[in-house]
């Protein structure tokens, strides 16, 4: 399918998920939901630079939170409409990612690793000082009482935090198909081949992580009117750095479909057992899947499905 | 004598202890990054592990944290040992090491920091030694014996490493399999052997670094993501396994964010070791005593 007809499909699920979403009418349901939507976006953007690269970002908790501060100061300042926040958090982040790869990218991609974890804790550093925007205390964010078109605000998060899921996934296949992605498939499988084929490497890698920083970015701007109460501990939260790698991995990394599984199964799952067990508890399963995971199944829930039709029809080969 | 200059040399005083501990947490990771290129982001983690062991101890049987780290190390190697081979068998030997190999150590350190969440919540804990109270002053100089002690032990440590690394057989075979992995199995030595040797090490020095911690400041068990930046920062800028290197580094960051402490306020440190971090990868990534 080419893109274009792709992202029509796209929104049209999104919108599909939306109209079942109304249909039942919960709060509860839209505020689950938000959170899926939000995961789908930041593995979707993680996977772009560790899937089809092969790079690992560790800071995704970094992005989102500095995405979800462009939206405070913002609204402390000027105060523009959220759709207008969203692309401007994307873009800040994108610089970020642009700055950070420069900085890192050029020495082995474990540096890059380290450097992302670290730029996560400094930027958590850098806000807990910034009385401005709260400090460590957090600042409250007052939402507007009422959107046009949309019964309650939150119904209104709910609808754009699809919308955005829906273009991040286009995104993400488009690049995946594109030259672009078979270059930064080229690097991920062996960067000096590529290079000496002449691909443009340190180009397209900071292509690819001023992409998923844009995208991170977008995922975090409607965060504080999600939540209308931002401290650094919850926008730094490091389960997002967890969560971002744990569902492309738990999905599987080569294709666009395998973030988009692993965030809706994990993200499911944590919401169901936020509720009925703890929070805490429900961490604790992310890491133990993501370790399962790598250990056993490398190539995610895709690889193993693949892997389950590969002898299937080498079965029906012999047989016929 | 000068109210700033006091301040001054008191900052300096402390940077340089601060630093020999910052060295005995560091050189595990120059160890297992910087000799055997495995990225054991989770060693923080193992820290805090052997800071709560230390704790337990130390309440129920009154035992110093630094001896109690000392006597388990033997079982934090074994812990090591054993934590290389499921690497090196998922990982390492299928060449898969680069993207699985990180999300597996950062898997690790967040199953590590939870389950010591769920065990110990988010209290503050503290230990007790002769030493952690009192203070030597001459005149407007200070020594608080909390952080002197980890600092002597600590530099003891360091300096037993680097024995061991020059002057052994197994030393010897670890500084080569960082060199040359495919000329050592030549020899007739097997990696393997001497990689889980030398990741059991690493594994075992974060123990007793967890009883200094534990000695320096109260923890709880999130306070391990503090050191990922710090541990890393001092590795690199000493220069890839170089074991003196790493000394020298972690004065340097010791005396730094003691700096940025004193004349800036606690709450900029942990800034620090990040910033000196990205100045080496951009200015001189083989760091200061690198190959």
């Amino acid at each position: 399918m080419a893109p274009l007809p792709f992202l029509g499909v796209s929104l049209a699920s999104a919108a599909a998920v939306y109209g079942a979403g109304i249909a039942v009418g919960n709060e509860y349901l839209y505020f689950a939901s938000y959170t899926v939507a939000q995961y789908i976006v930041l593995a979707t953007a993680w996977n772009i630079l560790g899937g089809y690269t092969g790079y690992v970002n560790f800071g995704t908790a970094g992005f989102f939170a500095v995405g979800a501060y462009t939206s405070v100061v913002l609204h402390k300042t000027v105060n523009l409409p959220l759709l207008i926040m969203i692309p401007v958090g994307g873009l800040v982040c994108a610089v970020l990612g642009l700055a950070m790869g420069y900085l890192t990218l050029r020495l082995r991609g474990v540096f890059f690793a380290i450097a992302t974890l670290a730029m996560a804790i400094v930027l958590h550093t850098l806000v807990v000082n910034w009385s401005f925007v709260g400090g460590a205390r957090g600042a409250y964010i007052i939402r507007p009482r009422e959107v046009m078109f949309f019964a309650s605000y939150s119904e209104y998060l709910f609808a754009v935090m699809l919308l955005l899921a829906a273009l991040a996934v286009a995104i993400a296949r488009w690049v995946e198909r594109s030259r672009l992605g078979r270059g930064l498939a080229a690097i991920r499988d062996d960067e000096i081949a590529a290079e000496c084929s002449g691909v443009p490497t340190l180009k397209l890698k900071l292509v690819a992580t001023t992409l998923s920083g844009f995208l991170m970015g977008i995922a975090g701007a409607p965060f504080p009117y999600y939540v209308s109460y931002v401290d650094p501990a919850g926008a730094f939260n490091l389960a997002y750095g967890v969560n971002s790698i744990a569902m492309p991995l738990i999905g599987g990394m080569s294709s666009w479909v395998g973030p988009l599984i692993g965030a809706l199964l994990l993200g499911t799952l944590q919401q169901v057992a936020t509720v009925t067990i703890s929070s805490a508890a429900n961490l604790l399963l992310v890491g133990v899947l993501l370790v399962v995971f790598v250990t056993v199944a490398p190539n995610g829930i895709v690889g193993l499905l693949q892997k389950v039709r590969g002898q299937s029809g080498a079965r029906k080969k012999q047989n016929g | 004598m000068d109210v700033t200059l006091n301040l001054l040399i008191n900052a300096i005083v402390a940077g340089i202890l601060l630093g020999g501990f910052y060295a005995a947490v560091s050189i595990g990771i120059s160890i297992s990054f910087g000799m055997l290129d495995i990225v054991n982001i989770a060693h923080p983690t193992f820290i805090i592990l052997g800071s709560f062991i230390a704790y337990i101890v130390n309440l129920h049987m009154g035992v110093d944290p630094i001896l109690v780290t000392f006597l388990l190390s033997p079982a934090f190697f074994a812990l090591g040992v054993g934590m290389y081979s499921w690497y090196y068998v998922a990982f390492e030997r299928r060449g898969r090491e680069a993207l699985s190999g990180l999300a597996f150590f950062f898997g690790i350190l967040f199953i590590g920091e939870v389950a010591l969440l769920l065990v110990f919540g988010v209290d503050y804990r503290t230990v007790n030694a002769p030493y952690i109270g009192p203070t030597l002053e001459w005149g407007a100089f200070n020594l608080p014996l909390r952080l002197f002690v980890p600092f002597l032990v600590s530099v003891g440590m360091v300096i037993a490493v680097q024995l061991f690394m020059t002057r052994t057989f197994t030393g010897r075979c670890i500084l080569a399999v960082s060199q040359n992995q495919m000329a050592l199995q030549l020899m007739g030595a097997n990696p393997q052997r001497i990689k889980a040797i030398a990741f059991g090490l690493s594994i075992a020095t974060a123990a007793v670094a967890g009883a200094f911690l534990i000695i320096i400041q109260p923890i709880e068990p999130s306070i391990g993501r503090e050191y990922i930046g710090r541990v890393f920062a001092v590795c690199v800028l000493g220069g890839m396994g170089s074991i003196p290197g790493t000394l020298l580094a972690a004065i340097i960051l010791g005396v730094a964010e003691s700096f940025t402490a004193t004349f800036y306020g606690p709450s900029w440190a942990p800034a620090v070791s990040f910033g000196i971090l990205l100045l080496t990868l951009a200015i001189r990534p083989a760091g200061l005593l690198g190959r």
